[in-house]
């Protein structure tokens, strides 16, 4: 940079032609490396960013012989004629109200099973513990689907249960009634994603400084103490991250475990806006409308996570950039 | 950590084990009892004799399974589409995540950008599964092998383990004149083994465990995997006994056991080895989301 200084004004031309060269002789001398990046961003150009250009179809009348752009534009007419439906409500109501559910019960849940797990002084049993949390993880959603349908049955074990204990006098049929859906759904997910969600957290608890803990000790800080002045505080960035992720696909509702376990009897609350877009679009073949409930979801997550990063940003100083 | 053991501290111990012991029961029983089931006699299982142990011990249902060849067929296709999709994803995730971990590589934080957008906005289903069609993969192994070839936080992952190796090694390398194929063939990848074990158990996990993709583009059922045969196994033919309301017949109790002992087949590869691999997974997890 030094010898540039002087020669202001006449040199600054060569100066950025230079500047050029050595950038493009930088290029060459990584010729490889691009040469490696060339599949990988001609994937995501074909597979994300072509399907991000054909949801242009949402604001036309998609003819599959016609192709995306020669299809006639029709506007927002696809996106008024959702808004007017009669689903309209009631998807948006379902979709909203199944994710804030899981936010407010299985968030909480993960952070409380890791801190209880953290203070757990026996090792071995913490460590089965902990490996039993994840069993369900690993199992298939199908199969997850197909235990919950044999288990909810008339006759399966959750009734029998109930049954013996005295808490119910008839078998429910908890499938087809559309006020149960929504417990089966949190219920099932708090049993699939607790224990593997607490693994973040755990993650942050054990990079807590140890001293921390002593110096709480020496100034008489009780377990209760240390957890709301030392504990909280050390994975309060974590906990944050992971909530501005989870508002900004608050419209992203497991909707494939949905399909699995929703009939008509229950779409009153179990039908959301992926399950709908599923039906029309791929089922009836509705292109256009589809797309454009589609793509009225996508755009309402992504403004939610710009409005979560931001406030957390302004208040806490954590955000996702 | 804690010297402080109070009485209260000391109850509080107690009931802690209590309340976690009780949770790995309700994590474990399910599973249990769907082993215990698919063991036991058909009426036993009807009859809701069958909770702990196996009642009156009965391989019928897993000789049905056995002798049931489109649960074969849908095997060995899940099989191939672990092992051949999960090579894919192998491949063009490294080819993404090491020249994204040279720091020497201008315009990274651009191609960085571009990768990170997918992973918060989409083009939704419609668009995409129109794209599958239009690119002639409707109906072909193809369409589930190569939409996701690459997961943007696996990416992401691996490009952070790469950053963590010294850039002295690659230099050097360098000097000796190897080119980039070479360091990361030679160099990077061996000293690599922990996040490629993370990588290789994340995607093929999903390949095994996913269904819907297969659902929506496959119409030719000697490419179906085993999952979609599951689903009809599992959950077709009882939301059928549901709806309808048919009361359960003879039929339909053996037809149990029969549910119980695919399920079985179907997840036990995966349950076998994941508390082996637990480690891996909870490391990858932990650099996926902690760091970048």
């Amino acid at each position: 940079m030094a010898p540039s200084m002087g020669a202001a004004g006449a040199a600054r031309r060569p100066d950025r032609r230079r500047k050029y060269g050595i950038l493009l002789r930088r290029m060459a001398a990584n010729k490889y490396l691009y040469l490696m990046l060339l599949p990988v961003v001609v994937y995501f150009l074909l597979f994300e960013y072509k399907p991000m250009y054909g949801a242009l179809i949402a604001f036309k009348n998609f003819n599959p012989y016609q192709g995306v752009w020669e299809s006639p534009w029709v506007g927002f007419k696809h996106f008024l004629h959702f808004f007017e439906s009669h689903y309209f409500v009631r998807l948006l109501r379902n979709t909203l109200l199944l994710s804030v559910y899981s936010l407010i019960v299985i968030f909480p849940a993960s952070i409380a099973f890791a801190l209880l797990l953290n203070e757990l002084r026996l090792k071995r049993l913490k460590s089965v513990v902990q490996t039993l949390s994840y069993l369900p993880h690993f199992i298939s959603l199908i199969v997850i689907a197909g235990m919950i349908v044999d288990f909810t049955q008339p006759d399966g074990i959750i009734n029998r249960v109930l049954l013996a204990v005295g808490f119910i006098s008839e078998p429910i049929s908890f499938l087809i009634l559309p006020e149960w859906f929504r417990t089966i759904y949190i219920g099932s997910g708090l049993w699939q994603s607790v224990g593997w969600n607490s693994i973040i957290f755990l993650a942050a608890l054990a990079g807590i400084n140890p001293s921390l803990y002593e110096a709480a000790v020496i100034d008489g800080a009780n377990r209760w103490k240390q957890l709301v002045h030392v504990t909280l505080p050390g994975i309060v960035p974590t906990i944050l991250i992971l909530l501005i992720l989870n508002i900004g696909s608050l419209m992203n509702v497991g909707w494939d475990k949905i399909i699995l376990l929703y009939n008509a009897a229950t779409y009153e609350t179990a039908d959301v806006i992926s399950t709908f877009v599923y039906r029309r679009g791929i089922i009836n073949a509705d292109y256009s409308f589809s797309a454009a409930v589609g793509l009225f979801n996508s755009a309402i997550n992504f403004a939610l996570l710009l409005l979560a990063n931001r406030i957390s940003r302004k208040t806490t100083e954590n955000s996702l950039w | 950590m804690y010297k402080y053991a109070s009485w209260g501290g000391r109850l509080f111990d107690g009931a802690n084990v209590f309340f976690l012991t009780v949770c790995s029961f309700l994590f474990l029983y399910p599973v249990w009892f769907v082993v215990v089931s698919s063991l036991s006699d058909a009426h036993a299982i009807a009859a809701g004799e069958v909770s702990l142990w196996p009642v009156g011990i009965n391989l019928e249902a897993y000789r049905f399974v056995f002798a049931d060849s489109m649960i074969w067929d849908a095997y060995l296709n899940t099989f191939f589409y672990v092992g051949v999709g999960t090579a894919i994803n192998l491949v063009m995730t490294t080819l993404g995540a090491y020249p994204l971990s040279r720091s020497q590589l201008y315009g990274r934080g651009a191609v960085m950008a571009f990768i990170v957008f997918t992973m918060f906005f989409s083009g939704g289903l419609i668009p995409s599964y129109l794209n599958v069609r239009e690119l002639g993969l409707f109906d072909t192994r193809w369409a589930l092998l190569l939409p996701g070839a690459i997961s943007a936080f696996n990416l992401i992952v691996m490009r952070t383990f790469f950053q963590s190796i010294p850039e002295g090694l690659v230099e050097s390398a360098k000097i000796d004149g190897a080119n980039d194929f070479r360091v990361l063939w030679s160099i990077v990848l061996p000293l690599s083994k922990p996040v490629l074990a993370v990588m290789t158990l994340f995607y093929a996990v999903g390949h095994w465990n996913s269904w819907f993709s297969a659902m929506i583009f496959l119409q030719d059922r000697a490419l179906f995997p085993l999952q979609l045969i599951l689903r009809e196994i599992l959950i077709q033919s009882s939301a059928q006994n549901l709806a309808s309301g048919i009361a359960q017949d003879e039929l339909s109790k053996v037809s149990e056991a029969i549910k119980y002992a695919t399920i079985v087949v179907a997840t036990v590869p995966i349950l076998v080895i994941y508390p082996f691999l637990q480690k891996y997974f909870v490391n990858g997890v932990m650099i996926g989301a902690l760091k970048e």
